[in-house]
């Protein structure tokens, strides 16, 4: 059973990830992209993170790539691009030789490294072992507001911080527009 | 049979691993830089699955919060990329990564 | 006393600044005055050191008066000092002495000269150069003296300027001292290199010790001997003094005769004992340049016709007669010469210069003659002068002619003959001299219609101040020969004065032939000398016989005219090549790195594409190469 899932949640993945690196038309990469963060998220669940893959719909699909949208819509970006020119030649070369070097380089040290994985901290909470239906997420929050709180209150302020640079940045100088946009606070 | 297989740590790593590299030739192949941001998304999704594959592996709830974390980075970014993006392209609309050069030596 | 040798060379220094500053202020003649008195007061210093030094022991006679540390570099340590010992303070005094005659001789010479001021600045300049050059305690500051002489000499040469011929001639003696300079400095480095020191102590002592190989102190000897050929105007390179001849008189008398030219034969006496450990056949090289060139410039004088140029060959053969007794170890001698010629060369250069005044700067002798009668003094005194250059006693140039004849004869017979016929020549050609210019008829008055405005004035008599330093020369002249008379040991005053200096390299010839017969060829060299004035007035006083003055002695044997044609031609042309290569390798290599720096820029500037995605390949690669040695390092190895 978890094969025939991991199996359909890579090829959501991938598929995914190949449109965006392919469809001309920067709508179509942006529902491309919705695909794999979908099948993301699937995968997210069989690796008992249950809270992340939720956060990782809500968030990054329905915020974050609703947002590219509609920085799409507003500047009228959608006119398709030409794939197949390449001012630099090299370019495409290298991008293949980085990308299958990276790729090829990283599967090869995972393979060989497979026997080092080791069980070695408390072990996740599971919601079937513990018979609590929110172990997962009473357990990452123990984490969050435990070891890591300053994390947790520095990455806040970073949160202002993008907002107020974003407004600053998009300002048009010559009347007090509001037509900015693209600074909506996220996390509540 | 097929279905016995379990996936292991090593197959969602390995698919991290492919979904990092399409990325990576994504952020350098395409121009419009909207599109390239999509393809830092990517990226960066590849690296969130693999610290979940390895928080479950480990037994690690650290590498969750990693994710967590991650993730709010990812849209405090995702704010400030697309605000310098509408900025640089309400001044030339239809300017693709290649013309922003400027600081061409 | 002796501690205040110092203030020998400060005083003309500080006559050379006054006349900088005041000069023009000063005018005739006051800047004259100043300039003579500061050399007199040096004189006078010199002289109460001179006597300061008598009053010592003989192997106290040696002071070294350091004012600072001039190069403290390393393992190099040369102070500037002053070295007062016997050698030295000989030296000083007759370019002192001698100097402060010519000073005051300058101030009637060069009466009217619009530049009057700026003679006497180079003149204490060169006096204060000279004295550096004698009292220095080391090689180093030797030849900053050296140096300075070599400058002042060429300011002084092209002092009128504004003729060509004294320009080039300027130019002329200082490029030709320059290579000379190059064997200096060679002897120099070669002399730290071997003992670690410049200074004279250290050298000598070195060789004396026998902590001087053989190979190196002879090579040292024979740089400074090229510098001295140079200075002192020995065979390859005396083209310059002829030449040199273009400058006004007292400049001839002071620098040409008496002081520069003699800083060659300081120098090798200086040094002595280096000279001694080397080989053999180095002093005899040099004595055979030094007779060599003696005879060369004696066949040469013979058929010139300019008043002056006749003394500068002269000059040329003389100090060819001092190395010969440097060469044949005889120091002393060579010293004693020295001092004799600075007496009478100066009294015969200055009475020409009276001369030349007289007849209103006319200076070829075929328009003089029965000068005697219209200057009597100037003639009375270059007589004197005369007779002891043709070495006729009891005038000071006989004994110390004499003397040097000796040691030559001691080393080998054949030098001796040289030297001999050299004499013999050199009182042929005084004779001839002084026959043209004081006796004789009268050949200037029939140019009268010729000259036009000269032919309106007769010759005449010099003013005093130019009279009265040729008269106190002319009896020096007289009785300069009583320092070193042959006759016995106690009347070897000289010897005896410059013992500690030369006992190491002063050649014994007690044993020898010539010694024991001295009085024999005391006798030889009167009765050649005599010979010599004799065969002069047969041809030239009686007309008995027909003058021999070929064009190749009169041009020289074309020594000069073929030095000078290939440097114009073939010398020129190897020098542009040198040039050609400094040009393209030397300066080629440095503008060409600057060249390679600015097309590597050029060419990675093009890395600076101004687009981002070229930036992310380049990130990408740098994340690929740290992968690869990750992976390397983790799991290759």
């Amino acid at each position: 059973m978890e094969f025939v899932v991991f199996v359909l949640a890579s090829a959501m993945i991938l598929v995914g990830a190949v449109g965006v690196i392919v469809r001309s038309h920067p709508v179509h990469a942006a529902l491309s992209l919705i695909l794999t963060l979908f099948g993301v998220a699937v995968l997210f669940v069989a690796q008992e993170a249950h809270f992340l893959a939720v956060v990782q719909v809500i968030v990054y699909a329905g915020a974050i790539v609703v947002l590219f949208l509609f920085v799409i819509m507003l500047l009228g970006v959608d006119r398709t691009e030409d794939i197949t020119a390449e001012p630099f030649r090299i370019q495409r070369p290298l991008a293949a030789i980085v990308g299958v070097g990276v790729v090829g380089l990283v599967v090869a040290s995972v393979v060989a490294a497979r026997n080092a994985l080791a069980l070695r901290g408390d072990g996740l909470s599971i919601a079937e072992e513990t018979g609590d239906h929110d172990s997962n997420i009473r357990q990452l929050a123990r984490s969050i507001f435990g070891d890591y709180v300053v994390a947790f209150e520095i990455t806040s302020v970073l949160l202002v911080v993008a907002v107020v640079g974003t407004v600053v940045l998009t300002r048009r100088m010559r009347s007090s527009d509001d037509s900015s946009t693209g600074s909506k606070a996220k996390g509540a | 049979m097929i279905a016995s297989l379990t996936p292991t740590t090593t197959w969602y790593l390995v698919l991290a691993a492919v979904l990092f590299g399409i990325g990576t030739v994504g952020v350098l192949v395409r121009r419009n830089p909207l599109v390239m941001f999509m393809c830092i998304e990517l990226m960066l999704n590849a690296v969130n699955l693999s610290f979940v594959a390895l928080a479950k592996r480990l037994g690690d709830i650290g590498g969750q919060t990693t994710v967590f974390f991650v993730m709010v980075d990812a849209a405090a970014e995702v704010v400030v990329g697309l605000g310098i993006i509408v900025a640089i392209m309400r001044r030339r609309p239809g300017a693709t990564a290649d013309d922003i050069s400027v600081l061409k030596g | 006393m002796l501690d205040l040798v110092w203030l020998i060379p400060a005083l003309p220094l500080a006559g050379f600044f006054i006349i900088l500053v005041f000069g023009r202020l000063l005018g005739e003649p006051k800047a004259g005055i100043v300039a003579t008195a500061m050399t007199a007061g040096s004189f006078l210093v010199t002289a109460g050191v001179f006597f300061d030094l008598l009053s010592r022991d003989e192997s106290e006679r040696h002071h070294v008066e350091s004012l600072f540390s001039w190069i403290p570099v390393g393992s190099l340590s040369i102070d500037l000092a002053f070295l007062a010992d016997p050698l030295s303070i000989t030296m000083a005094l007759f370019v002192t002495g001698i100097g402060s005659l010519i000073h005051l001789y300058a101030i009637g010479y060069m009466h009217g000269d619009p530049k009057f001021s700026k003679f006497f600045l180079y003149l204490n300049l060169f006096v204060f150069s000279m004295l550096m050059l004698v009292l220095g305690e080391n090689l180093l500051v030797t030849f900053l003296g050296w140096e300075g002489v070599g400058t002042c000499s060429y300011f002084l040469i092209s002092f009128w300027h504004t003729r060509d011929s004294a320009a080039t001639a300027g130019k002329k003696a200082f490029v030709t001292n320059r290579v000379g300079d190059w064997g200096v400095m060679m002897g120099m480095f070669l002399a730290f290199g071997a003992v670690g020191t410049l200074s004279y102590e250290g050298l000598n002592h070195a060789a004396e010790d026998g902590a001087l190989s053989a190979v190196t102190a002879t090579a040292i000897a024979l740089m400074l001997f090229i510098g001295a050929c140079g200075k002192s105007a020995q065979l390859p390179l005396y083209i310059w003094l002829p030449d040199a001849m273009e400058g006004p008189t007292p400049v001839s008398a002071l620098i040409h005769a008496a002081t520069m030219v003699t800083a060659g034969v300081f120098l090798m006496t200086r040094v002595n004992p280096v000279l001694e450990v080397a080989f053999d056949w180095a002093p005899t090289l040099i004595a055979i340049v030094g007779v060599a060139t003696a005879l060369f410039a004696a066949t040469i004088a013979v058929a010139q016709t300019d008043i002056k140029k006749v003394l500068a060959y002269s000059t040329v053969s003389q100090l060819g007669f001092m190395f010969l007794a440097v060469g044949s170890g005889a120091y002393v001698a060579a010293i004693f010469h020295m001092v004799t010629h600075a007496f009478f060369k100066a009294l015969l250069f200055l009475g020409s210069g009276s001369v030349i005044h007289g007849m209103h700067h006319e200076q070829d002798m075929r328009k003089m003659g029965a000068l005697r009668f219209l200057m009597p003094v100037t003639a009375m005194t270059f007589i004197i002068g005369w007779l002891a250059i043709a070495g006729v006693p009891p005038f000071a140039g006989f004994w110390s002619k004499d003397e040097i004849l000796l040691f030559a004869f001691a080393k080998s017979p054949i030098l001796y003959v040289v030297g001999m016929v050299t004499a013999l020549l050199t009182a042929y050609y005084m004779t001839r001299q002084v026959i043209m210019v004081f006796f004789g008829e009268a050949r200037w008055k029939d140019r009268s219609e010729e000259n036009g405005a000269h032919g309106d004035h007769e010759p005449h008599e010099s003013p005093a101040t130019m009279l009265f330093p040729l008269v106190v020369l002319a009896g020096l002249s007289i009785v300069g020969g009583l320092i070193q008379l042959p006759f016995s040991k106690d009347l070897h005053f000289l010897e005896k004065w410059l013992h500690p200096v030369v006992e190491f390299g002063e050649a014994d010839i007690h044993s020898s032939w010539a010694y024991e017969n001295k009085y024999l060829l005391l006798l030889v060299a009167a009765v050649v000398a005599l010979a010599g004035i004799g065969a002069s007035v047969l041809v030239y006083a009686q007309n008995r016989i027909r003058p021999i003055e070929p064009e190749i002695l009169a041009e020289g044997w074309y020594y000069d005219k073929a030095i000078t044609g290939f440097m114009g031609g073939k010398g020129r042309d190897a020098f542009d090549a040198v040039a050609t290569v400094d040009n393209r390798v030397v300066d080629g290599a440095v503008n060409g790195v600057a060249t390679l720096v600015q097309r590597t820029a050029g060419t990675l500037r093009r890395t600076q594409s101004g687009a981002v995605r070229t930036y992310a390949a380049g990130v990408g690669i740098g994340v690929l190469a740290l992968l690869i040695w990750f992976f390397l390092r983790g799991v290759v190895l």
